[in-house]
């Protein structure tokens, strides 16, 4: 009797788990593959060599590819384990049962697969975030900048203090002073705030989400292909496989394109183009009513049109954010005066959170950006429930908002929201999380 | 007449205040604020001592020391270094080209005062 080779161990080892794993009897299985339950037993424990017709027929019974229990059908994971064991050798991987473990255990053997890969990832992208922060002159310019100006205004505050009797024309200098480096500060920690955001753009350092979001916004947020074709996702997903890079963020740009594609079925792209306004601002409440859609896909929708597509009607491209039940934000379209924080949570006052406490009531507000531009938005937000109904299981809500330019004449006592509460300078902020490095208070 | 002091340093108003109180404690205060002609103006005032930022316009103030080191007419010239970046190996660096003192900023006014006497003192 002729011991089985080494891929077909895997084999064997493969169809009885299989097996096993449907319930079926050796007998059973047998029997609907044509064989005797004898043999099969042999085949299981690897005594014996199968391929062709019978491989096909076991297959078959088992509801399977022949190909997931061939032998090498699973070489690519097998080197990937091996990978994983070479650059951990001293966890002491037993090489020489690698085929045994991925053919017993094929979930265990991704998972040990994916995050050998995962920790090679995070390894290049801790090399490369040190690297950039240690050489980037960039960075370090913003850096020096900054601690320069707190320096100038700490050493003049010091002198206003330390001297009561100062003579006017120095203290009105040094008071002058202040006032420039305060803004200078402002203006510095601004930048230095956006260099460290795009210190974590690089594809090795970036989360699943910032890749799916670069992904988005390298094809301006519009997905041509989809418009008119629903099953086109799995090839935009494809042809976008190398910007998106993990798995993880291959499944959530899975997810924001097959909601796109649903959205522009019940949302034609040409019917849209129509019921668009000649200027002004949009209306994803009243265009959703319209069209028979909720607000939040409304929202989705219009800020998935194209750029030229509004600029014909004298619009601007607007901005999105989402967020889920947590408050996370979950999707991020900026707005180029509005923008958006890639580290930590948002401002709290956004409309957008607010809607959260408001389930299904469509909120439009206009709101002032704190900050050195004091920028007016109008913002149009909502929160629905996530996924289709399910019978007596609570709905999870997740919250859209949409983001214009405001008007040019605004009231003055506008709500005021920041970005961010780091770079923030609202005064007595109730919803202040943590102190701010921009001057104005740290209320 | 005071002992006199160069500042080679790129913000203004650090200049500024740091000029104010060294004149206040009797000190004569120039200042420059390029990195490139950085040790010509040094060569050419002959201050007592020199603080000198890090991060220059045209030229690094670690260069600058080190070319400092180099001349003899400069090479045991007081020179207190500032920098944005108060790291070890910054600090490791600038005591190895031949910095006097290191200072990272933000800095008090009297931290300067206390090292610019020290330094002169010893």
């Amino acid at each position: 009797m002729a011991q089985a080779g080494r891929g077909t161990v895997l084999t064997g080892t493969r169809i009885r788990e299989r097996r096993m794993m449907l319930g079926l009897r050796q007998a059973e299985l047998a029997k609907r593959a044509g064989i005797s339950a004898s043999y099969l037993n042999l085949i299981e424990h690897n005594r014996r060599r199968i391929g062709g017709k019978l491989l096909l027929s076991l297959a078959e019974a088992l509801k399977v590819e022949p190909s997931a229990l061939s032998e090498g059908a699973e070489a690519a994971l097998l080197a990937q384990l091996r990978q994983a064991a070479a650059d951990r050798p001293e966890a002491g991987a037993d090489l020489d049962r690698i085929e045994e473990f991925t053919g017993r255990f094929p979930g265990w053997a991704r998972l040990v697969a994916a995050q050998g890969q995962r920790l090679s990832t995070l390894e290049r992208a801790v090399e490369v975030l040190s690297d950039r922060l240690a050489h980037d002159p960039h960075l370090a310019a913003s850096l020096h900048e900054v601690l320069s100006t707190v320096t100038a205004i700490h050493a003049t505050a010091e002198i206003l203090v330390g001297e009561p009797a100062l003579e006017p024309e120095w203290r009105g200098r040094f008071h002058r002073n202040i006032h420039e480096d305060s803004a200078r500060l402002a203006e510095g920690a601004r930048r230095l705030v956006e260099d460290l955001g795009e210190a974590g753009e690089t594809e090795a350092a970036g989360s699943p989400q910032e890749a799916v979001e670069g992904f988005l916004g390298a094809h301006g947020f519009h997905f041509p292909t989809l418009e008119t074709d629903p099953e086109a996702v799995s090839a935009v997903l494809e042809e976008g496989a190398g910007q998106l890079g993990s798995g993880a963020a291959r499944l959530i740009a899975g997810r924001v394109l097959e909601r796109y594609a649903a959205d522009a079925a019940a949302v034609p792209l040409e019917a849209l183009r129509r019921a668009l306004p000649e200027g002004g601002a949009l209306d994803p409440v009243s265009l959703g009513a319209r069209f028979g859609v909720d607000a939040g896909r409304m929202m989705r929708r219009l800020a998935m049109l194209p750029g030229p597509m509004l600029a014909e009607r004298g619009l601007p491209a607007p901005g999105l954010v989402a967020c889920d039940a947590s408050g996370t934000l979950i999707f991020r379209k900026p707005l180029d005066s509005f923008p958006l924080p890639r580290f930590g949570a948002a401002c709290p006052l956004w409309p957008l959170f607010q809607s959260l406490s408001r389930p299904m009531m469509p909120m439009a507000q206009v709101i002032r950006l704190a900050g050195r531009s004091e920028g007016v938005f109008l913002t149009h937000a909502i929160a629905q429930p996530s996924g289709a109904p399910v019978a007596n299981r609570d709905p999870t809500f997740e919250a859209h908002m949409l983001i214009q330019p405001g008007p040019s004449e605004a009231p003055s006592d506008l709500p005021r929201v920041g970005v961010t509460c780091r770079i923030c300078p609202k005064a007595g902020c109730r919803g202040r999380r943590e102190p701010s490095i921009m001057a104005e208070a740290q209320g | 007449m005071g002992k006199s002091v160069l500042v080679i340093e790129d913000e203004p108003n650090i200049i500024e205040a740091i000029s104010f109180i060294l004149s206040r404690d009797g000190w004569r205060v120039a200042s420059h604020s390029n990195g490139v002609d950085a040790v010509a103006v040094v060569e050419h005032r002959k201050p007592d001592l020199v603080i000198l930022d890090v991060m220059l316009p045209g030229r690094s103030g670690y260069d600058i020391l080190r070319e400092l080191r180099a001349k003899e007419g400069t090479g045991q010239l007081p020179v207190l270094m500032l920098t944005a970046r108060g790291q070890t190996k910054d600090r490791a660096l600038a005591e190895e080209i031949g910095a006097s003192r290191f200072m990272s900023k933000p800095f008090s006014n009297a931290e300067v005062l206390e090292a610019v006497n020290a330094l002169i003192a010893s």
